[in-house]
C-alpha cells in the first residue's frame, strides 16, 4: 500500500515531464518500474516476517474454518455404497431397493467403526427427527439375527417417507451450498430451485439487517456526541485538553466486559438512570432500559465513542485556527466558513473515526447478550451460539462468512467513494 | 543435513518431555466443571474426600458448560482434562459429535441401579435437580401454587423470566394449554403441537425477560426486575440459605433433569476417571452432594444416606413430586433440539 502511493502522486508530475523535456515516455516509465520494483521487494522482505505470521496465525485458520461452510463431507464419507446407488436414481418417489440395502450395509459399518452417532447427527441437521432413527435402525441391523436387510430397512416407516431420500442425496455432495443457503433463508425446493423457508423459520436475514441498523445507529450517536467534543479538546488550552482526552480514554482502559456490567447496574429497572429520571420527573413510571434496543445502544455508544472521536480529533488537531478567521475576514459567515473550509479538512477524519466504529459494532458480542433483548441479539451472537452450543460449526462459517462478504462489500463501496488514501486514522 | 539432525535431537527432547510429563499425571486428575456454588459443593462432597482415600490429587477447572471449547480440545488432539461435567442434552450431542467417550459401566457400577435416564452411554448422573419457579413473596401478594402460573397474566401481572432455551418452556406451554404431562413429548414431537406450544408463549411474550446463565434469576428476583422467575431450584435455594432472601420456590409442575459427568475422547488418565466415577457412583457417596447444595441423588438406593436436614429440599424429595412433575426427555432433545432451537431464536426475533 504504502509502496504504491508514492508513484501516484508521482504521475502527474512524470506525465508534465515527458511533455516538456520530450524524452521517450516508455523507457521512463520502464525503467521507474524496474526501480520501484526493486524498492517493493526490500520493503516486502522486510515484512515478510509479520505476513508470515499473519497468514499462519490469522489468514490458514480463518480460511480453514470458512470452508466448513461449504465442505462437509460427514455423509458422503459415511454412506459410499448408498451414493453410488443412488447415482442412478431420478429424485421422483422412492429410489430402488438396491439403495435400500446399499443403505443397510453402510449403516452396519458405521456402527462396526464407531461412526454411527455421527453420521446420525449429521443427517438430522438436514432432515429433523433422523437422529433416533438412524440409532433405532442401527440397532435393529445389529439384532436382526438372518432377517435380511432389505425387510429391516422397509419396515421402519421412515426410510421410505418423503423426503427422506431427497436429503440423503444431498448430502452425499461433500461441497454443499445448504449451510450458505440457510444462513442467507433460503433453501432448495423438491423442484430443485432455491425458494425463501418459511416465515415462522426464517431468521438471519432479519438478524443481519438488524446488526447494520444497530451499527449504524450506534455510529451516528457516537459522531453526534464524538464531533463537538473534539472540536472542545482541540480548541482549548494543552493543559485542559490532555484532561479532557485523558476522561475520554479512562473508560477505554476498562474491560469492555466491567463497562458493559456497569452499565447493566445503571440502567436496570430500579437503578440510577431511572431512580434519576423519576426524581427528576421526566418519567413517571420506571422504564424498562434494560433488555431494550435503547439500552443497548445506549451502552454500545459509550463503548465505541473513543473510537470515533480520537481520530476525528487527531485531524481537528492540525487544523490552524487562522484558517477560519482568515474565512470570515474574507466575508464568509460562520456556518459557510464551517462548511467550506472547516468540514472538508476534517471529513477524512469523520469517515475514519465512524469507518472504525461501524465494523467494530457489527462483531460485537457480550453488551447484546447482557443488556440487549431476546430481539436484540446480533449477528455474533448467532455465531458463537452454533460454536460454543449446537457444535454446528458449519452452520456458524456460513454466517461468518456471509458477515464478511458484505462487511467487505461496505468496506469497498465506502473506499471507492472517497479513496482509501483519503482516509486519516489515529 | 545439519538442521535435520538439530530437529531431530529436539523432536526426540520433546517426546522425552511429554512422557515425562504423562508419568507425572498419573495420580493427578483433571476435572472440568461449571463452577459457582455447584462446584463448590462437589469439592466438599467429593472432590477432598476422594483425594484423601486415594491419594489421587484432583485439578479443577471452570468453564460454562458450552461442549465447544471440549470438541475444540478433542479436534486438536489436545486434551488437559480428564472428567467434565455437562448437561443431560450435552451429553447426547458429545456422543453423536465423537467429542465423549462411550462409557464402560463394568468400571463404574450397576447401570439398573440408576434413576431411569440418568445412566447414558456417554455421560453417568451427578445429581438431580428440578426446573422450578421462584417468587419473592414480599412482592407478590398472592402465591402462585404451579410453575404453570407463569402463563396467567391476569392473576399474576408483571414481567417473568425464563431461560432463553426451548426446552422446558415448551413443555410448560403445552401443559398450560391442557396437554397431560404423559403426552407432552408426544404432542411436541408434531409439527402442530410445537405451533401449539409457540401458539402459548405467544400470550406473555411481551411479559418475559430471558436469562442464560443460572445465576440470573435470583439477580432478577432480588432487583425486582421481575415478579417471577424459572430458575434451578439450587440456586434459589442458595439465595434463601446463604444470601438470606426471603423467596420461595414452587415445585408443582417442575421438571426434572440430571447434571452429568463424561470422559472426553483423547483422556489422558481414563483409569483414574473411572476410579472417581465409580468412588461417586457408590451409593453412600452419591447422596453426600445433598449436604452441600439442594441437588438430589441419581442412584435408586441412594436415598437412605441423604442427610435427615437435607432430604426436604431436595427435588426429587417426596413431597416435592406429590404434585405434578414431569422427567425431561433426552432422546427428544437429541432428536429435535437443534430443529426447535432454531425455531426458537426465530420467534424470540419476531
Amino acid at each position: 500500500m504504502s509502496a504504491s502511493l508514492p508513484s501516484e502522486l508521482d504521475r502527474p508530475a512524470l506525465a508534465r515531464g515527458r511533455s516538456a523535456a520530450g524524452t521517450d515516455p516508455k523507457s521512463v516509465s520502464a525503467a521507474l518500474r524496474r526501480a520501484e520494483f526493486g524498492d517493493r521487494l526490500r520493503s516486502l522482505a522486510l515484512a515478510a516476517p509479520l505476513l508470515l505470521l499473519l497468514a499462519l496465525s490469522f489468514g490458514i485458520p480463518i480460511v480453514l474454518l470458512l470452508s466448513r461452510a461449504v465442505y462437509d463431507p460427514t455423509i458422503a464419507d459415511a454412506l459410499p455404497r448408498t451414493s453410488q446407488a443412488l447415482g442412478d436414481w431420478n429424485g421422483q418417489g422412492l429410489p430402488a431397493d438396491a439403495a435400500f440395502t446399499a443403505l443397510a450395509a453402510d449403516l452396519s459399518e458405521n456402527q462396526a467403526r464407531g461412526s454411527a452417532y455421527e453420521l446420525a447427527k449429521a443427517l438430522n441437521a438436514r432432515l429433523p427427527g433422523a437422529r433416533s432413527q438412524v440409532l433405532k435402525t442401527v440397532r435393529q441391523l445389529e439384532g436382526a439375527g438372518g432377517k435380511p436387510p432389505l425387510e429391516v430397512m422397509k419396515s421402519v416407516p421412515f426410510w421410505s417417507a418423503p423426503g427422506t431420500w431427497p436429503a440423503i442425496r444431498t448430502g452425499t455432495h461433500s461441497l454443499t451450498s445448504f449451510y450458505l443457503l440457510s444462513a442467507l433463508d433460503l433453501r432448495w425446493n423438491a423442484d430443485g430451485g432455491i425458494e425463501r423457508v418459511p416465515p415462522e423459520q426464517a431468521i438471519f436475514l432479519q438478524v443481519f439487517l438488524r446488526t447494520f441498523f444497530v451499527a449504524g445507529a450506534v455510529t451516528l450517536a457516537t459522531l453526534l456526541l464524538g464531533f463537538p467534543l473534539a472540536y472542545l479538546i482541540s480548541s482549548v488550552p494543552k493543559g485542559l485538553a490532555a484532561i479532557l482526552i485523558v476522561a475520554v480514554l479512562l473508560p477505554f482502559w476498562t474491560s469492555i466486559l466491567v463497562r458493559t456490567a456497569a452499565w447493566t447496574v445503571l440502567l436496570q429497572k430500579f437503578g440510577l438512570v431511572n431512580d434519576l429520571l423519576l426524581w427528576l420527573g421526566i418519567a413517571s413510571e420506571r422504564l424498562d432500559l434494560m433488555y431494550s434496543r435503547i439500552g443497548l445502544i445506549i451502552a454500545m455508544t459509550h463503548i465505541q465513542l473513543p473510537f470515533t472521536l480520537l481520530p476525528i480529533y487527531s485531524v481537528m488537531r492540525t487544523i490552524a485556527p487562522s484558517q477560519m478567521k482568515a474565512a470570515y475576514s474574507l466575508g464568509a459567515k460562520p456556518f459557510t466558513a464551517f462548511r467550506r473550509v472547516y468540514l472538508p479538512q476534517v471529513f477524512p477524519g469523520v469517515m475514519a473515526g465512524c469507518l472504525l466504529t461501524f465494523i467494530l459494532c457489527l462483531g460485537y458480542y457480550i453488551t447484546p447478550a447482557l443488556i440487549g433483548g431476546a430481539s436484540d441479539q446480533l449477528i455474533s451472537n448467532f455465531i458463537a451460539n452454533y460454536v460454543n452450543v449446537e457444535l454446528n460449526w458449519e452452520m456458524a462459517a456460513a454466517l461468518s462468512f456471509i458477515l464478511l462478504v458484505f462487511t467487505l462489500a461496505l468496506f469497498g463501496i465506502f473506499a471507492r467513494i472517497l479513496g482509501l488514501d483519503r482516509l486519516k486514522m489515529v | 543435513m545439519k538442521l535435520a539432525r538439530t530437529s531431530l535431537i529436539a523432536l526426540a527432547a520433546a517426546t522425552a518431555c511429554i512422557a515425562m510429563g504423562r508419568a507425572a499425571l498419573a495420580d493427578e486428575l483433571s476435572i472440568m466443571a461449571s463452577g459457582g456454588a455447584w462446584q463448590d459443593a462437589q469439592r466438599k462432597a467429593w472432590f477432598e474426600p476422594f483425594t484423601k482415600e486415594t491419594g489421587t490429587k484432583i485439578l479443577e477447572q471452570e468453564y460454562l458448560g458450552d461442549l465447544g471449547k471440549v470438541k475444540a480440545m478433542v479436534d486438536t488432539g489436545n486434551v488437559p482434562i480428564d472428567l467434565v461435567t455437562v448437561e443431560t442434552a450435552t451429553v447426547l450431542q458429545g456422543c453423536d459429535a465423537g467429542i465423549l467417550e462411550r462409557l464402560d459401566y463394568s468400571k463404574i457400577g450397576p447401570r439398573d441401579k440408576f434413576i431411569e435416564g440418568s445412566a447414558l452411554d456417554c455421560g453417568v448422573g451427578l445429581d438431580a435437580y428440578g426446573d422450578i419457579l421462584a417468587y419473592d413473596p414480599t412482592v407478590l401478594k398472592e402465591a402462585p401454587t404451579s410453575v404453570l402460573d407463569l402463563f396467567d397474566t391476569k392473576k399474576f401481572p408483571g414481567k417473568r423470566a425464563m431461560r432463553k432455551f426451548p426446552a422446558q418452556n415448551l413443555e410448560w406451554a403445552l401443559m398450560a394449554d391442557g396437554v397431560a404431562p404423559a403426552d407432552v413429548y408426544k404432542v411436541l414431537a408434531t409439527p402442530e403441537g410445537v405451533d401449539r406450544a409457540f401458539k402459548k408463549l405467544d400470550t406473555i411474550k411481551k411479559d418475559i425477560v430471558w436469562w442464560d446463565a443460572g445465576a440470573q434469576p435470583a439477580q432478577l428476583l432480588a432487583s425486582q426486575e421481575v415478579v417471577m422467575t424459572t430458575a434451578w431450584n439450587g440456586r434459589i435455594q442458595n439465595a434463601i440459605d446463604t444470601d438470606k432472601k426471603p423467596f420461595k420456590i414452587v415445585w408443582n409442575n417442575q421438571i426434572l433433569e440430571y447434571d452429568m459427568i463424561a470422559i472426553p475422547k483423547g483422556a489422558k488418565n481414563p483409569d483414574a476417571a473411572y476410579k472417581y466415577l465409580a468412588y461417586i457412583s457408590k451409593p453412600e457417596n452419591n447422596a453426600k452432594l445433598a449436604s452441600y447444595i439442594t441437588y438430589g441423588p441419581v442412584r435408586t438406593d441412594a436415598a437412605s444416606f441423604v442427610a435427615p436436614d437435607a432430604l426436604p429440599k431436595l427435588p426429587n424429595a417426596p413431597d416435592h413430586l406429590a404434585g405434578a412433575y414431569l422427567v425431561a426427555d433426552t432422546e427428544f432433545w437429541g432428536d429435535y433440539g437443534e430443529d426447535l432451537v432454531k425455531r426458537f431464536n426465530a420467534w424470540l426475533a419476531q
